[in-house]
């Protein structure tokens, strides 16, 4: 069980909020509160759209403990519209094929239980093919 | 007749008005056919009293779902979600038994600390009982936004009846001061009996029916003792409304209830999803409500009437804004979620509702 980790990350996992650099502006995520651009100190929080494209994409058959019950499914790196890159599970596919350049957006769900069936539940960011217009 | 007297004086009517600020649906992905569950308990797959019904994905749960509505409703309101002071989720499936959904959607949806955010449920009247309380806390000036959301996975025991409707979805309402409104909550009357008719016990895993119980001193006798007890109160009929919405089990009890009360089938068609998407419970009227908004022109007057089993019913009388047509773009409509279809077999079915046992 980690459940002050949980509870720590969940402004990032529920709504991908990172930091912005108040020095180059740049986006950040997740949150460091240092720059990886410019070096300087970057503690504003920061809502990311959710909206991207799929950079690259694997299928997981062969899923890490916590995850199995969700096997099989298809992790990706996301291009976030602001810069960043993010790992997270694709889901909602249906029966579409994965193109790398798709274009996607955030949802929240489901991620696992921290502990089987009286574990709390964990939520946060995966990305679905772009729905919106 | 003595009772109706008295009818004037029970409408709730807010000292300050009250509106629809912002609304959102979520349907998921997936379909069942009613053909695919006949074909494992009859043997034959025959049609059975929807055409398909909504089935959420293994990550999805009635917190991921109304966190979406949620968002798409804050989207139409073009609000500060810091504003909120409610954020009210009414459903008969909250992931936990202890530990309120509302505390995940409201951090999820970027709420503020200081609001309500305890959970509903009256099966499937959760949602309009939160969307009352709401319209109580605004009315009163106590807040001037307030969330309210019905929302459901809802359980159907694998062979029994309930299984060919019982669905995935639901809605999201921010209800705030009328003059900012897009659409006005103009009366509100509930009419409630305790009427054993489905019930599910603590830690039972399905809920249990009354069978045929479940249809006239039940559902009938609620609604349209809501609907026309506020219609009379307010020197209206079926005529003067555009649109109607009621609570929709199967496809058969809306159609009639609606005819019962003098509706012609056009005015309840828009609002009528129950065929392609199933009984989504506490979602189930406010959904319908999302598909209403979404078409409605300014000036149209809605009625929608829930029935939540145990027993009681929420009708209310909404009129649509001018401000409607700027803001519902901003969001997803109900038929885009709806259009979006991956249709899945029992086996599927079985493994995204959690009825297979791993261990």
């Amino acid at each position: 069980m980690e459940v002050p980790r949980h509870w720590r990350l969940k402004k990032q996992r529920y709504a991908l909020v990172g930091e912005v650099c108040p020095h180059c502006e740049a986006k950040i995520f997740p949150p460091r509160d240092v720059c990886p651009e410019c070096g300087g100190e970057a503690k504003t929080a920061y809502a990311f759209s959710g909206k991207g494209e799929v950079y690259s994409f694997t299928r997981m058959g062969n899923a890490p403990a916590g995850f199995e019950e969700q096997a099989p499914y298809t992790v990706a790196l996301i291009k976030l519209q602001e810069g960043p890159i993010v790992t997270a599970q694709l889901t909602d596919l249906g029966n579409q094929e994965v193109q790398i350049g798709m274009p996607v957006e955030m949802v929240t769900r489901k991620l696992r239980s921290d502990d089987g069936e009286k574990g709390i539940l964990v939520y946060g960011y995966k990305f679905r093919p772009a729905m919106a217009a | 007749m003595e009772e109706h007297k008295h009818v004037k004086d029970i409408v709730n009517k807010p000292s300050r008005h009250v509106g629809i600020i912002g609304y959102g649906a979520y349907i998921p992905r997936y379909r069942l056919p009613g053909t695919e569950i006949s074909r494992i308990w009859s043997g034959q797959a025959t049609p059975g009293p929807v055409k398909e019904k909504a089935v959420a994905g293994l990550d999805e749960d009635v917190i991921t779902m109304s966190i979406e509505a949620a968002r798409n409703a804050v989207a139409r309101a073009g609000i500060d979600p810091q504003l909120l002071r409610a954020v009210w989720v009414g459903s008969e499936s909250h992931p936990y038994a202890v530990k309120p959904s509302g505390t995940i959607v409201a951090e999820a949806i970027g709420a503020p600390e200081h609001i309500q955010a305890g959970d509903w449920e009256f099966a499937c009247k959760a949602g309009t009982e939160a969307f009352v309380a709401a319209m109580g806390l605004v009315g009163s000036s106590m807040a001037d936004y307030a969330l309210a959301i019905g929302m459901d996975t809802a359980q159907g025991k694998p062979g029994d009846a309930l299984e060919y409707t019982a669905a995935s979805g639901g809605a999201a309402f921010i209800i705030g001061p009328a003059e900012k409104a897009l659409a006005r909550v103009d009366a509100h009357y509930s009419f409630v009996t305790d009427m054993p008719d489905f019930w599910r016990r603590a830690h039972q895993k399905y809920p249990e029916h009354g069978q045929r119980f479940t249809g006239e001193p039940a559902y009938f006798n609620h609604i349209y003792s809501a609907a026309s007890r506020l219609m009379e109160s307010e020197g209206l009929t079926a005529e003067d409304f555009k649109y109607a919405v009621f609570h929709q089990p199967n496809e058969k009890f809306p159609r009639r209830v609606a005819k019962q009360l003098g509706f012609k089938p056009e005015q309840i068609e828009d609002g009528l999803l129950s065929p392609v998407i199933g009984n989504t419970y506490a979602g189930a009227s406010m959904v319908g409500l999302t598909a209403i908004l979404d078409i409605a022109a300014p000036g149209d007057r809605i009625l929608i009437t829930s029935y939540g089993s145990g027993a009681g019913s929420d009708a209310f009388i909404i009129t649509a804004q001018e401000a409607l047509l700027e803001r519902r773009g901003a969001a997803l409509s109900t038929q885009d979620y709806i259009a979006r279809r991956t249709e899945i077999d029992y086996a599927t079915y079985t493994r995204f509702r959690n009825k297979i046992a791993m261990k």
